[in-house]
């Protein structure tokens, strides 16, 4: 097992378990105000310290892990559940669908990603909803390319073409032989896009248009840290290692997976 | 050679660059919230109010700094003994921009225009008093009124009483055209407006050549572009968590003031529960409004129990009338019927103190058990949603209009507050000849206001102004909403 595969695993699971925790239990409540006990440092009450409201700082991270890998799995999947089977549908038809699939691609790859997303919240609407649909949009192209790119070669192949003779549909194809076969760069794709997703939505909630207060998320605490940097600079520390660490830890886990899926590479070691 | 040309250069280059930093004649002004039209007389924006008042347009009468009546357009005026002529004496050679000259007709238009019936103006409440207004000669204006009103003057002192011209009266909105020392350059949408000395003032001349208002609605924008000198001064500055960070600059000034501001709780009083009178006391009653100052605005502003401040006459202390009482609250509230759980939403418009007071209303709400949805809104939709059509349950606002009693007296507004009592005790005050009975029915008024509580009462608005400290001539309070850049200037 790679070291990258190891880190990444243990960073990202202790996330994920931080978020599943917050299910059940929290320092405190992550939306209780408490004015007198506003901008303390971290202590063993408040491990992280408490914000301008007086919130709790760690259960705010907690709870914001939540609903940020909420909103990024959901726009993964939203992703990958359209784009994939567009991709793959290009891949086996060819001919004119394949070349209006990519154009439309192309065309969705010509708007920068944060702004198309920024464009789909500000039109219906603020809200973690309407982020994950609109990061889930963004995502579609990417999968789409990626399971067009490398499942084209696939159809050549020997195996696809015995199929074939056998009188299996496309459909058929692509479950067997295709998508398993490009299962592994799928995998590894969804958590790099997954790391991006964080980022959106952290983007989203910094500009207000993610997820709503008083529902915490990292984005928003790392905006209302601004105004109070001099006062208490830890307040944007802790939101901001929240998401590196999530980027990072999804990052290094892609890399990992890819290390140990990618069967070229397996047949090296 | 060259090197002595490029020394040469340099050094002219540098004298240029020091020359233009001593003659700094433009004054940036940040401003939080962008206006929605630049016609005082046809909306309500405050906003509006605060790049134009002064500066482009001006009144018979004008408040000042220190929210006195002072001589505007009218040289002079005199009142009748039964209170109910007012007769102006108009000045001399007073043109608008457009040259069009000013005289009785334009006041004859002006007030014909705002109590017209199908009148657009905000505060149609000022002009109701108005019979007629009458133009014995082309310099004195009388105005009669229906029944005696103390109100009146200040009144015509506001923003919504500023003097128009009838040919350019549908287009200010766009392109204002008005009287005052300043004339309207262009206006950049979503980031500023900007305004030239008007030559041909009739007064005397502003001493900045030029002013820019821009508009900045994230207090850590505003931040940075107040220590870049991008803004030369923000008269009411978003963020006061920052105010010692301005303090230890010592190129910035600092000066906190009072505003005749109150930040309020707004309730939708025609829809449920809010109707109910037990309703809204639950509601003041759950809400921290000390620790709600604390954390919104470091603790300025003054607490308030109705709606006057501190710095207005007659003004009554009504704080302990619903003191923070968690219990108090959800008594009352199960007294109304109100279950615990209910939903209700709070529509927060862009200023600081609206999106995080409203986090922490739904906070303390949550406290007596009620549910709190909070929708974001920008400004225009704001006004079209919640001000004009009234479609909302609750927000969270400031009134900057000074010594707005009247606002719960009308028929129709947008918190659908209706009291014959209370009506009846505005119409009193208003026609209250002596000064001791106008005191005592003001008090009157702020009882009845704490009493039934239409909306729940915050705090006063402090001016919290930082600028340049060699920019001279800027309002330390704001009595009426206003940037009155007339006396301002660059000190050398």
């Amino acid at each position: 097992m790679s070291r990258s595969l190891l880190i990444g695993g243990l960073v990202t699971a202790a996330i994920v378990g931080m978020a599943l925790v917050s299910l059940v239990w929290t320092p405190y409540s992550p939306t209780a105000i408490n004015i007198a006990k506003k901008l303390q440092g971290p202590s063993l009450t408040y491990w992280l310290g408490t914000d301008a409201f007086g919130r709790d700082v760690f259960s705010m991270i907690m709870v914001g892990a939540r609903n940020s890998i909420l909103v990024s799995v959901v726009a993964v999947a939203v992703g990958a559940g359209i784009g994939v089977p567009l991709g793959a549908l290009a891949a086996a038809r060819g001919g004119m669908i394949d070349n209006f699939v990519m154009r439309l691609t192309d065309l969705a790859f010509a708007f920068p990603a944060l702004l198309t997303a920024v464009i789909i919240t500000a039109v219906f609407g603020p809200g973690a909803f309407n982020a994950m649909l609109a990061i889930g949009i963004f995502n579609i192209p990417v999968f789409a390319r990626l399971t067009r790119g490398s499942s084209l070669g696939l159809w050549k192949r020997e195996y696809v073409l015995a199929a074939r003779c056998a009188g299996r549909g496309d459909i058929a194809i692509t479950l067997d032989h295709v998508l398993p076969n490009i299962g592994h760069i799928l995998i590894v794709q969804a958590t790099i896009q997954f790391a991006l997703a964080i980022v959106a939505e952290a983007g989203l909630s910094y500009v207000g248009l993610g997820t709503q207060p008083p529902q915490p998320s990292w984005g928003k605490m790392l905006n209302d840290a601004q105004t109070y940097i001099y006062q208490a600079p830890l307040l944007a520390v802790f939101p901001g290692l929240a998401i590196t660490f999530a980027v990072l830890g999804l990052n290094l886990l892609g890399d990992g997976l890819r290390d140990l899926l990618d069967p070229r590479i397996r047949r090296q070691r | 050679m060259k090197r002595i040309l490029l020394a040469a250069m340099t050094t002219t280059a540098l004298l240029a660059s020091a020359g233009a930093g001593f003659s700094k004649d433009t004054l940036t002004v940040g401003e939080v919230l962008e206006p929605p039209g630049l016609d005082p007389t046809a909306g309500a924006a405050s906003a509006i109010r605060r790049v134009t008042y002064s500066n482009i347009y001006e009144g018979l009468v004008r408040i000042d700094g220190q929210g006195n009546l002072k001589p505007g357009l009218a040289e002079s005026w005199t009142t009748s003994p039964d209170e109910l002529t007012y007769t102006f004496k108009l000045r001399q050679n007073v043109k608008f921009h457009d040259g069009t000259p000013f005289d009785c007709a334009i006041v004859k238009f002006s007030y014909d225009r705002a109590t017209a019936p199908d009148s657009t103006n905000a505060q149609k409440g000022l002009f109701e008093p108005i019979a007629k207004t009458e133009c014995p000669d082309p310099s004195t204006a009388v105005v009669t009124l229906k029944r005696p009103t103390s109100t009146f003057l200040f009144g015509m002192g506001w923003g919504d009483a500023v003097m128009m011209a009838p040919g350019s009266a549908a287009t200010n909105k766009t392109k204002p055209v008005g009287t005052g020392a300043f004339r309207f350059k262009r206006w950049v949408q979503g980031d500023r407006v900007e305004l030239e000395r008007n030559p041909d003032y009739w007064g005397t001349p502003a001493k900045l050549a030029g002013v820019t208002f821009r508009f900045i609605s994230d207090p850590s924008a505003a931040a940075a572009a107040v220590l870049a000198g991008d803004i030369d001064a923000f008269p009411e500055f978003p963020a006061p968590e920052l105010l010692e960070r301005f303090k230890a600059d010592n190129r910035l000034q600092v000066e906190v003031g009072t505003t005749a501001g109150k930040v309020v709780f707004v309730l939708n009083n025609a829809r449920k529960p809010f109707d109910d009178v037990k309703v809204r006391r639950a509601l003041a009653h759950a809400i921290d409004r000390k620790a709600l100052v604390d954390a919104i605005s470091s603790g300025y502003g003054a607490l308030i129990g109705s709606h006057y401040t501190p710095v207005d006459p007659g003004y009554l202390d009504l704080n302990s009338v619903y003191p923070y009482d968690v219990a108090k609250a959800k008594a009352l509230l199960a007294e109304a019927g109100v279950k615990p759980g209910t939903v209700m939403t709070i529509v927060l418009p862009p200023p600081a103190y609206s999106r995080r007071g409203g986090e922490i209303i739904a906070g303390m709400l949550s406290q007596v058990g009620l549910q709190v949805n909070l929708v974001p809104m920008e400004f225009a939709q704001w006004l079209d949603q919640v001000f004009k059509r009234s479609d909302y349950e609750t927000t969270i606002i400031g009134h900057t209009e000074a010594r707005d009693l009247d606002i719960y007296a009308r028929d129709t507004y947008y918190f659908n507050y209706q009291n014959p009592e209370y009506k009846a005790l505005y119409k009193a005050y208003t026609e209250a000849k002596d000064e001791t009975q106008r005191i005592e029915l003001l008090g009157k008024l702020q009882r009845k206001l704490s009493d039934d509580e239409p909306n729940v009462f915050l705090y006063a608005l402090p001016k919290i102004g930082v600028w340049d400290k060699k920019v001279q001539g800027l309002w330390k309070n704001l009595p009426i909403p206003a940037n009155d850049l007339t006396a301002a200037s660059w000190a050398n």
